[in-house]
């Protein structure tokens, strides 16, 4: 969907906002049973994970409250009871698809292959899917993981092109999959695999938690763009117009910044870990101009 | 060996592998226990009943069951369970399952397979003149299924059957493969998050053969207190 | 059902360039046979003298095998897979265990998954080999001694060759059961059939067919592993001589 179409389809939701919405599909369901179910992830710090009393945080799941809240007014209802269930990469797009979740909090891919199965709302983070490494290890760029071990996450994207890269340009390499990103940078600590291929904010929380941070470094080199976003059943319009606007609403007012400086710039719980990662250009491209393009192109 | 081992993340994480992890574990191999052997002596008496429809569908069943891994039937069920809920009750769009529930119905469905088998070797062990008698004494089937045979076959089997449950309690720890906080589960979630996979796992293991032993052992005993000298 | 069908994504190529996804899925067909058949034969090897040693009169000796037997069935294979993956190589000295852990996938997870499988299904095997050689008339054995053997001889020439017929049947179908058991090594990232049925699920979103598939084929090879052991049943059956009853159903 094109920015004009965007603002289009914001506009009338707004004039048409005062008559119900034909409520079919999502917000049928939600006003019927009351409820809405989001799904988080486990360890996907800062994005969306467990803190140490195994509640869900982070920064989609901020954002994923504002949208809780502007399908509250929307609906009009007194209270909405807020459910979570736990996803993983490999099953959050079943999950969404069979009706277990009505949004996917977390740190999802948005790109063009997956709109065929679920929707994603506004972009709220563009990272790129980079390797982690041991620094004794040197590889430090692609043509060093030739032959070699690498390890990522089952169901990812990055996953999915590691494995076509390895195909297409013959490097030979041994692709892990991994049940879950802890679990995947274990592999590079204990030796079993030389790096991690990941998206690298990710990356860059997980060494920041591992036990000797200084031993890892994130590549330098870049596979791909990776605009992330929430994700919501395909073909709910309706849904989709309400939470787009929540987003874009956040993003206009400035509330986004003291939300991302929260988890960005400050210490974050459980383990005290402060990124120190400003917000990048990309983003705030994004802020400026709010989409929800699963293109990589359209980051640039 | 063990110098540089954290034991004590063991001690710090057992309140919620224990609050958290057993908890799930005990009550899905309790719940899947009752709904298997129940659902096991329903297809049990379809397998034996003169009614070849009935002997014919619930052995396809069975079979198919036995045949399958435990893995792959997981898999089915977390995704199809959905579906399946929403063609019951006539709704739209797929039904919102939990994980728990997703498990429960698999082991329920996969060990009623198992629990049949027993079943059925339980209820052809009882003499037909029991049958006959109870027929003889102007009982329908029902009546003689449920007041003279089934609870004989089940008293025969009862070791057995609580074998069969141990195997369901150790096999519920493959909802690993679907996420699912089980014991094992949560134990893996510490060790990767505190990388201590050797301490967690060893855990896990001992904690797994105390309970399992403890409960063969309880079942020796018992096989021998009922058994009946014939 | 609201599931968008497509049956042609078997034939579309997998992500990693080797083929189709049927191919895909049948190549871990292959890696599922070539694990099952390395631990059948080491569950036999081990489990057939294990069972043996727990028929013998030497009382320390028999106490080791339940011992063995009671450690290797009371631990779920899942936290044994675990175990022998995860665990063992940081238990061995650190040279030992670096290069263990340097062994490039699969084999890095095949030797473990085999050693972990074999010695599970090892227990049965125990159990069954146990039930069959006690099931013989303690006569055999007094004959045997009679006739001068010693304990040695008479069980090589007089009770195993028997016991071994005697059990065949339910090893047979413990083969059926080393087939579904080895699909737990994709925890340990073991690609076989069942694996490669969810990776085809994650990588072409195609839920239904994916496990469709899997399914069949894991049918065709129940069907057709049946039929090879009913045919060696028959070349080695004795006949009049009534099998060992299988023990509880268990899988």
């Amino acid at each position: 969907m094109t920015l004009v179409r965007l603002a289009l389809a914001l506009l009338a939701s707004a004039t048409l906002a005062a008559p119900a919405l034909a409520q079919e599909g999502t917000l049928k369901k939600i006003k019927d049973t009351g409820s809405i179910t989001i799904g988080h992830r486990d360890a996907s710090l800062p994005f969306s994970y467990y803190d140490d009393k195994q509640q869900p945080i982070g920064y989609a799941m901020d954002l994923c409250m504002k949208i809780v809240d502007a399908v509250k007014a929307e609906l009009k209802l007194p209270k909405l009871e807020v459910k979570y269930q736990l996803v993983t990469s490999a099953n959050r797009i079943p999950l969404m698809g069979n009706g277990t979740i009505d949004l996917e909090c977390g740190s999802t891919t948005n790109n063009i292959a997956r709109q065929e199965q679920v929707w994603f709302t506004i972009t709220h983070f563009v990272t790129a899917n980079r390797w982690v490494a041991k620094k004794s290890s040197n590889v430090r760029k692609l043509a060093d993981l030739k032959g070699k071990t690498i390890v990522s996450t089952a169901g990812t994207t990055n996953i999915k092109q590691i494995t076509e890269i390895n195909a297409a340009q013959g490097l030979g390499m041994n692709i892990i999959s991994a049940n879950g990103h802890p679990e995947a940078f274990q592999m590079v600590e204990t030796g079993r695999a030389v790096a991690f291929v990941m998206d690298d904010i990710l990356l860059a929380g997980l060494a920041a938690q591992s036990r000797s941070p200084n031993d890892y470094e994130i590549s330098a080199d870049a596979l791909s763009v990776e605009p992330y976003g929430i994700m919501l059943r395909r073909d709910d319009k309706a849904f989709k117009a309400v939470v787009d606007k929540a987003m874009s609403d956040v993003y206009k007012s400035g509330q986004i910044n003291p939300i991302y400086s929260k988890w960005f710039e400050k210490p974050v719980p459980p383990k005290g870990v402060n990124l120190q990662l400003p917000m990048g250009a990309a983003f705030k491209k994004v802020i400026a101009n709010p989409t929800d393009s699963g293109d990589p192109k359209s980051y640039q | 060996m063990f110098s540089g081992y954290d034991f004590d993340v063991i001690q710090r994480s057992a309140g919620y592998l224990f609050r958290d992890g057993m908890t799930f574990t005990l009550t899905l191999t309790a719940l899947a226990m009752l709904g298997g052997i129940l659902f096991g002596t329903l297809l049990a008496m379809m397998r034996l009943s003169k009614f070849r429809l009935l002997s014919v569908a619930a052995g396809g069943y069975v079979n198919l069951m036995r045949s399958l891994p435990l893995v792959l039937v997981i898999f089915w069920f977390f995704f199809l369970v959905p579906y399946i809920g929403a063609w019951i009750i006539g709704a739209k769009d797929p039904v919102r399952v939990g994980s728990f529930m997703s498990c429960l119905i698999t082991f329920t469905m996969f060990e009623a397979a198992y629990y049949c088998e027993i079943m059925r070797a339980g209820i052809q062990s009882i003499a037909r003149g029991q049958v006959w008698a109870g027929y003889a004494l102007g009982l329908n089937y029902w009546q003689t299924m449920g007041r003279i045979v089934l609870p004989q076959a089940f008293r025969n089997m009862l070791p057995v059957l609580l074998t069969q449950t141990i195997i369901l309690f150790q096999d519920t720890s493959l909802v690993y493969v679907i996420s699912a906080t089980d014991f094992l589960g949560a134990a893996a979630k510490v060790a990767n998050r505190d990388y201590r996979l050797v301490e967690m796992y060893t855990f896990v293991a001992v904690v797994y053969f105390v309970i399992s032993f403890g409960l063969s052992t309880l079942v020796k005993q018992l096989q021998s207190r009922i058994a009946i000298i014939r | 059902m609201n599931y968008h069908w497509n049956w042609g994504i078997l034939l579309a190529p997998e992500p990693g360039g080797t083929g189709t996804y049927l191919a895909y899925l049948f190549v871990g067909l292959g890696w599922t046979l070539a694990t099952a058949l390395a631990a059948w034969v080491m569950a036999l090897t081990i489990g057939s003298v294990v069972g043996t040693l727990r028929t013998t009169p030497y009382k320390w000796v028999v106490r080791l095998g339940n011992a063995y037997v009671e450690i290797f069935r009371n631990i779920p294979l899942i936290v044994q897979m675990f175990l022998w993956f995860f665990v063992v190589p940081e238990l061995l000295p650190k040279a030992l265990g670096d290069w263990i852990k340097q062994v490039p996938p699969p084999w890095g997870s095949y030797f473990p998954a085999v050693l972990c499988l074999g010695l599970f299904t090892s227990v049965r095997v125990a159990e069954q080999v146990k039930a069959g050689i006690q099931s013989l008339s303690r006569g055999q054995g007094m004959a045997g001694t009679a006739l001068g053997l010693t304990l040695g001889q008479t069980y090589r020439f007089v009770l195993l060759p028997m016991a071994f017929r005697i059990v065949l049947p339910p090893l047979t179908s413990e083969f059926m059961n080393v087939i579904k058991n080895s699909s737990v090594a994709l925890t340990i990232g073991l690609l076989e059939l069942t694996g490669r049925a969810r990776a085809m699920q994650e990588f072409s979103f195609r839920v239904f067919e994916a496990f469709t598939a899997a399914t069949l084929i894991y049918l065709l090879t129940n069907l057709l592993v049946v039929f090879a052991m009913r045919a060696l049943e028959k070349k080695v059956r004795v006949p009049g001589l009534i099998s060992a009853a299988p023990t509880a159903g268990g899988h």
